[in-house]
């Protein structure tokens, strides 16, 4: 237990939140790397899974690739990247990033649209709705809660895998960890460690809020009005 | 004439190691001492790993089911387990460690690695035996059976399915995370990665990550096959 009072006593001195490797600097950087990286990933992910989810199209495919994907240890496509031509800059941690963003958006954007009741988009090309149309007013909304989840979910493994990007010397608050282990400094490296799961924790208690809060059946559902909750049966994960 | 210009042309870069290829069979010759010591480490971790992570996965789903208040709390904490980076996960555990298992070892890595598959088995083991269709434990009971031999001869068969795709995500993400060891100084394969990154060795990278992926691979059909072996009125089936 001495090991957690020296980590919070390097975390009360204040020499260790100044200057450009400080907590504050540090967590700038986790949090800019963490939304520019989603950023891209949902710019990338939802037209694709939209689409494909509308056209009901190309699903095994994108599951298989996101299957794969777990078994490629993120260490090594960080390392990989890193000594490739892509090199040491920024970009190699971001595109890293993205790559590990992508899969949970793509598969929960393309199984929210393909799980949208039947009946309510037959009764909408009843109507006389377009493709697009049928996607922007009907679809899409009923998927938002399944999209959130792949959004949700891609957030906090974006957060852990900028902290493992520490280890090939990216930027973020996993820096202060792996400066601790190069030191052998444990309290350093337990103080990191602290800093990161606080962090992670608060950005996934974030995220189920923003989940609930931009669900536009949210009214409906939370007023007992049952079709919305018919329409969309045991759709959280 | 031709014989010296050939010779010449040998000078240039034969040696794969020296001109830092991607792929080069040299390196797996000299090193296969350590790519060996490597491979066993990640071998142990993982396989240890799931073991344990699976038994305390079964306990906590028996007593998630037994009490439904407890139910809501294993799944709450194991999923807020999960929600920790791997990269912090292993140096918090290190506060424990340092006084009962002596610190930077493999045994930090392993624990850490258990508590990362509990949450996918022990919802997997839950899905499964909650999947079990309500008439056939109702005909078993109604036959004679009892609590216990309803699990074991009813309710855990028929969840198998369920239980080995929890399992297969389990080992195939427990392949990649033990990687993640290497801050504690124990991740198998991980520690040829990182020591690769620092030395600027590709061959070493490449190498020792599509031992990982083969690894994951290879964990995954062991459990397809596992999963046949014990279940085989479903080959019959089909």
């Amino acid at each position: 237990m001495d090991l957690l009072f020296d980590a919070f006593g390097w975390l009360a001195d204040g020499a260790n939140w100044q200057g450009s490797a400080g907590v504050p600097a540090r967590l700038f950087e986790h949090l800019w790397l963490t939304a520019i990286s989603m950023a891209i990933a949902c710019a990338v992910a939802l037209p694709v899974g939209l689409w494909l989810g509308h056209l009901g199209r190309g699903g095994t495919l994108a599951i298989n690739i996101s299957n794969v994907g777990r078994a490629v240890p993120t260490l090594a496509i960080l390392v990989l990247l890193v000594l490739s031509p892509v090199g040491l800059s920024i970009w190699a941690t971001i595109l890293a990033l993205v790559a590990f963003a992508v899969p949970p958006v793509l598969t929960n954007t393309y199984v929210g649209m393909r799980e949208v009741d039947r009946d309510a988009v037959e009764a909408a090309r009843g109507m006389g709705m377009s493709g697009l149309q049928l996607l922007r007013r009907v679809e899409a909304p009923l998927a938002v809660p399944l999209i959130m989840n792949g959004v949700r979910l891609a957030t906090v493994q974006v957060v852990a895998t900028a902290t493992i990007a520490a280890l090939v010397a990216g930027p973020g608050l996993g820096r202060i960890i792996t400066a601790g282990f190069g030191r052998r400094d444990y309290p350093q490296m337990v103080a990191g460690a602290i800093l990161v799961a606080v962090l992670a924790l608060l950005i996934e208690v974030l995220m189920e809020l923003l989940q609930r809060r931009v669900d536009p059946l949210r009214a409906a559902r939370s007023t007992g009005a049952q079709p919305a909750a018919e329409v969309l049966p045991v759709i959280q994960a | 004439m031709a014989v010296g210009a050939g010779a010449h042309a040998i000078t240039v870069s034969q040696d794969c190691l020296t001109r830092n290829d991607w792929i080069c069979f040299d390196y797996v010759r000299t090193r296969s001492d350590q790519i060996l010591e490597a491979l066993q480490e990640h071998v142990y971790i993982t396989a240890v790993s799931l073991v344990f992570g699976f038994a305390v996965a079964f306990g906590l789903a028996l007593l998630a089911r037994r009490r439904p208040r407890l139910r809501g709390l294993v799944l709450g904490v194991s999923t807020g387990l999960y929600t920790i980076p791997s990269l912090a996960l292993f140096p918090l555990l290190l506060i424990p460690g340092l006084a009962l298992w002596g610190g930077l070892s493999s045994t930090t890595v392993i624990i850490g690695l258990v508590l990362y598959s509990l949450t996918i088995l022990t919802r997997g083991i839950l899905a499964g035996l909650d999947g079990v269709s309500p008439d056939v434990k109702e005909s078993a009971l109604g036959m004679g059976y009892g609590r216990r031999r309803l699990l074991w001869q009813v309710e855990l068969p028929m969840a198998l399915p369920t239980v080995f795709a929890a399992l297969r995500v389990a080992a195939v993400s427990t392949v990649a995370l033990t990687t993640v060891g290497v801050i504690v100084g124990h991740g198998g394969l991980g520690n040829l990665i990182f020591q690769g990154f620092q030395s600027n060795f590709n061959a070493q990278v490449l190498t020792a990550s599509v031992l990982c992926v083969v690894l994951a691979v290879i964990a995954d059909l062991l459990l397809v096959g596992v999963e046949r072996l014990m279940t085989p009125w479903r080959r019959v089936a089909a």
